[in-house]
């Protein structure tokens, strides 16, 4: 049996790795420096995911994920990866 | 973005005291156990000498010089005569002795051992992880040496040590006197200590063995004099003396060559007296008591628990500047305005800054003195106060005022008593939301309680059973700012729970709109003219001439209080669910409520209109007008309900669920039938023919079956007594219109109670197999399973009122769990987001300024300002255009 890809689940939201440019660009946008994003756990099965198509992921990179809202239809989230995130 | 931090904590070390540091710190070698001389002077090297500081004005402290306010006090010390175990180590020395080696100290690991976990236990100390990762290596390594018994290093056979509750030691039945303990301790090198996470630089095990007891300064433990001139020592001091006493004795009798048991007996006395000093909770021991018979407050009971230090003290703040009394209704105030009682405000008072642009008014203030009538003796704020620049306060009496009012000038500050106008908070425990706590304005009123309008009732929660509220006076212009701006009443109008109002119409002012405009009644113009006379308005509404008198509809009185310019059309709650035409309604277009410009044209005004949760009006004024409009709105919707109410009167009583004979046989026969359908369910079942429902077994079938049946009984009976009792029925206008019950409330009075229940079942406990020894075992009927046919007009039979006590328990212990956990769920939640904060940008960042949200709600909507939680209401917006262009 294949593993499954937790990012094919449709209660998993999209997750993206964005381009180094992109990068720059959201942070300029938000006014806000790397350190003040949410984070997310490099050992998150997202992320797991994401590193079976991109390759190992270094932390500091920075993740848009794309969620269904009820009042927006769509809101858009970043989180940059991190070595630790919570115990 | 850490602007404004100029420190951080990078990291925090525990170390414990060792003997030469509370000698060093000390001022003083205390050595008797007395407090003061007969002169009341404090006795030198006693537990009040003045070298740990001082508590009475006059004296200097015999360290610093510093006079009461000034000494912070110091410590003093007294040199145990033989050492004792601290209670709060306990655990360490069990495990020290436990790991350790009774003869050479060392622990009891080999060397290839302490090599390996030396350096895991240093990168562990290095690296920034976890402190419990550190402590969990650690207690794996100590174990692991106390599963020795021989020693790898000196080979010595050793003993179990055995910890005897609270503090005593034994090894194979025999006493390991404090002295033992210490000395082994000392023996245990400083390069073995990593293994127990001490830090050789600042910790040494044998410090856990008390031979100097610091003695807490003098302003930690003050005693007071009370009335009768007579002293009371502090519960601390207490302690220090009998531990003072007992280590003489000891000392005494170990000196003169006393016998061993007396001093060992004098030894343990000194043991129980430091631990309780530390701990009057311990388990196992008694707790030291005072005279009196109350367990003495010591150490661990001065930070513990919900009255200790951190959670009383530190958590919990009190103030000044405020007032608590009983709550009682005011129906003439304004939503935003608060009655305060004179009393009270003579009390509060206002820091006025004088400048040079006030000073007339200040002074003219000051030369009021404390207590001002004007000529009719109604209250006028005095001045109770008046700071000088240096911060010296100087109280008003009549007599100085005169005086003190040409002492100010600028720079001075004032302290004016509350007047009328002064914005106040008022709030009502618990605060579980914000809107718990708004601004009113002040009113003196007399009387000794706080008077609110009723609309108020609903966002603080509060009922006048004899509720008290209390009030802080906001002392800073920035504040005073604030409070009108964002916590004034009328901008808490709006729930941010749901978007809708909070504020409206409750019980009376429903059922009085409602009886105004249900079926618009027409009132003469002395009768109209007495009802507008609560209300204050410019005009009356245009008047239907009946043989040459002037009649006003009802609908075209409550218009009078609507803003011009209103569109609306909403559903009464009276016809809601209703089809083609309402059945209450003689005019079918009076289904729904409908207000152009401003006036009431067709519709019944309700709880659906007015009502707090629910006021369609009380929305829409606020949306189109603002809050001030809508406070408006409410204040006189509740001045009009009130004076409508009084004028025509209102009443309700058992004779309001009367029925005629032929409708009480009729619900008789329901209830009669419901058993007989119950009784046939279960021989259905007993015969074992009853079909079970998909995904249930017979039992679980039957029981559903018999619900529903009772369930239906008390619906058909119901209906028939609603048949009965119409809309000229007070109880059933109360119900209709949404003041207060609902019809179900009616049919259990007027028609049956129907079945009761306990965890949504019937009733199915008490003996084995029955609910009553008045039933026979395995009776499953209905009577004997809760089934309530009569009403409680009717009143219940004995066995009906006990079943009818099971359900109703049931409801009273929900609510005791539910509150006591919902609130704690609260309390964690409100610590968890109490410092996030939505900014400039509609973000949402803690204190750091990391995110937690990218818009607020992912939308940056103020639900607040939303319509019931959608951003915009379009068909109301197309209704106001369509108003607009027919006009």
């Amino acid at each position: 049996m294949s593993k499954f890809n937790v990012l094919q689940h449709e209660l998993v939201p999209e997750h993206h790795l964005i381009s180094k440019e992109e990068e720059d660009k959201v942070l300029k946008e938000l006014e806000i420096t790397r350190d003040l994003l949410p984070k997310i756990s490099r050992s998150d099965p997202a992320i797991k995911a994401l590193e079976e198509i991109h390759g190992p992921l270094e932390s500091g990179r920075i993740i848009k994920i794309i969620r269904k809202s009820p009042t927006t239809g769509y809101s858009v989230y970043y989180r940059v990866i991190a070595d630790e995130v919570f115990k | 973005m850490n602007e404004g931090i100029s420190k951080r904590i990078n990291r925090i070390q525990f170390a414990l005291l060792s003997p030469e540091e509370i000698r060093k710190m000390s001022q003083v070698k205390v050595i008797t156990a007395d407090t003061y001389d007969d002169d009341g002077y404090p006795i030198e090297r006693g537990l009040m000498d003045l070298h740990m500081g001082v508590i009475e004005p006059g004296l200097k402290c015999a360290t610093c010089g510093g006079k009461v306010d000034e000494c912070p006090g110091h410590f003093g010390h007294i040199e145990l005569a033989m050492p004792v175990v601290h209670v709060g180590f306990i655990k360490e020395i069990k495990s020290f002795l436990d790991a350790c080696c009774g003869v050479c100290g060392r622990i009891k690991l080999t060397e290839q051992e302490m090599g390996d976990y030396r350096v895991k236990l240093t990168e562990e100390s290095i690296s920034n992880s976890e402190p419990e990762h550190f402590a969990l290596m650690s207690k794996k390594v100590t174990d692991l040496a106390s599963e020795r018994l021989v020693c790898p290093h000196c080979g010595a056979q050793l003993k179990k040590v055995i910890l005897d509750k609270p503090t005593t030691f034994r090894e194979e039945g025999i006493k390991v006197t404090p002295k033992e303990i210490r000395e082994r301790l000392e023996r245990v090198p400083d390069s073995d200590l990593i293994f127990f996470g001490l830090n050789p630089e600042v910790a040494r095990p044998e410090w856990m063995i008390l031979t100097v007891l610091p003695v807490p300064p003098i302003n930690v433990r003050p005693s007071i004099t009370l009335e009768t001139g007579e002293r009371s020592e502090d519960d601390l001091t207490h302690k220090l003396v009998d531990i003072i006493r007992i280590s003489q004795r000891l000392r005494e009798s170990r000196d003169n060559g006393s016998p061993q048991l007396i001093i060992e007996d004098l030894w343990d006395l000194l043991q129980f007296h430091v631990t309780t000093y530390f701990d009057n909770q311990t388990a196992g021991i008694p707790p030291a008591r005072h005279r009196s018979g109350r367990a003495l407050k010591t150490l661990v009971q001065r930070l513990k628990g919900k009255e200790g230090r951190f959670r009383s003290n530190l958590s919990g703040k009190r103030v000044n500047f405020s007032a608590r009394t009983v709550i009682s209704p005011e129906p003439f105030l304004s939503v935003n305005e608060v009655g305060v009682p004179e009393k009270a405000a003579r009390e509060l008072t206002v820091p006025v800054s004088v400048n040079v642009f006030n000073i007339e008014e200040t002074r003219a203030l000051v030369k009021r003195g404390p207590e001002p009538r004007d000529e009719f003796g109604k209250y006028v704020a005095g001045t109770n106060y008046v700071i000088r620049p240096d911060g010296r306060r100087m109280k008003v009496t009549p007599q100085n005022a005169e005086e003190n009012s040409t002492r100010i000038e600028p720079g001075w500050t004032v302290e004016r008593q509350l007047q009328e106008g002064d914005i106040v908070l008022f709030n009502r425990q618990p605060s579980l939301h914000r809107m718990s706590m708004m601004g009113h304005s002040v009113r003196i009123l007399d009387g000794q309680t706080f008077r609110f309008n009723l609309a108020d009732c609903t966002p603080y929660n509060a009922d006048f059973d004899g509720d008290e509220m209390n009030m802080h006076i906001v002392q800073k212009e920035e504040a005073r700012a604030e409070a009108r701006i964002i916590m004034k009443v009328q901008e808490q109008i709006m729930s941010p729970r749901f978007g809708g109002p909070i504020i409206g119409g409750i019980h009376d002012h429903v059922t009085s709109l409602f009886l105004l405009t249900h079926g618009n009644p027409l009132f003469s113009e002395e009768e109209t003219i007495h009802i507008l006379s609560y209300v204050e308005i410019d005009h009356l509404p245009e008047p239907e001439i009946v043989d040459g008198k002037k009649y006003y509809h009802g609908r075209d009185i409550f218009s009078l209080i609507l803003p011009p310019g209103i569109n609306l059309k909403f559903r009464s709650k009276l016809c809601a669910g209703a089809g083609e035409k309402c059945e209450y309604e003689n005019d079918p277009e009076d289904k729904d409520v409908l207000i152009i410009d401003g006036k009431l044209l067709h519709g019944t005004i309700d709880d659906a209109a007015i009502g707090a949760f629910s006021g369609a009006i009380i929305d829409r004024i606020f949306r189109s007008f603002g809050p001030k409009e809508t406070a408006r709105f409410i204040d006189r919707m509740t001045k009009l309900a009130v004076g409508f109410i009084s004028f025509r009167g209102f009443s309700t009583g058992i004779s309001d669920y009367d029925l005629p004979e032929s409708a009480i046989e009729r619900i008789n026969e329901i209830a009669e039938d419901a058993i007989k359908k119950i009784n046939k369910l279960i021989e259905i079942y007993r015969a074992g023919e009853l079909q079970s429902l998909p995904g249930r077994s017979i039992e679980d079938t039957l029981e559903i079956e018999i619900l529903s049946a009772a369930g239906s009984a008390r619906d058909e009976s119901g209906k028939i007594a609603s048949q009965f009792l119409g809309l000229n029925d007070p109880s059933v206008i109360m119900a209709r219109s949404g003041a207060r019950a609902k019809m179900l409330n009616i049919s259990e009075v007027a028609g049956m109670v129907g079945q009761q229940s306990v965890r949504g079942g019937r009733i199915n406990r008490g003996y084995y197999g029955r609910t009553l020894p008045h039933f026979e075992v395995n009776d499953i009927g209905a009577m004997s399973r809760g089934f309530v046919q009569s009403s409680y007009k009717e009143g219940l039979s004995p066995i009906e009122y006990f079943m009818h006590s099971i359900g109703g328990r049931e409801g009273l212990v929900d609510i005791a769990v539910r509150t006591s956990r919902s609130g704690y769920m609260q309390r964690r939640l409100i610590n968890a987001f109490e410092d996030l904060k939505v900014d400039e940008e509609r973000m949402v960042r803690d204190t750091v300024g990391s995110i937690v949200q990218f818009k607020y709600g992912e939308d940056g909507v103020d639900p607040t300002r939303s319509d019931h939680g959608d951003t915009v209401d379009i068909d109301q917006i197309a209704f106001d255009i369509k108003q607009g262009a027919k006009k």
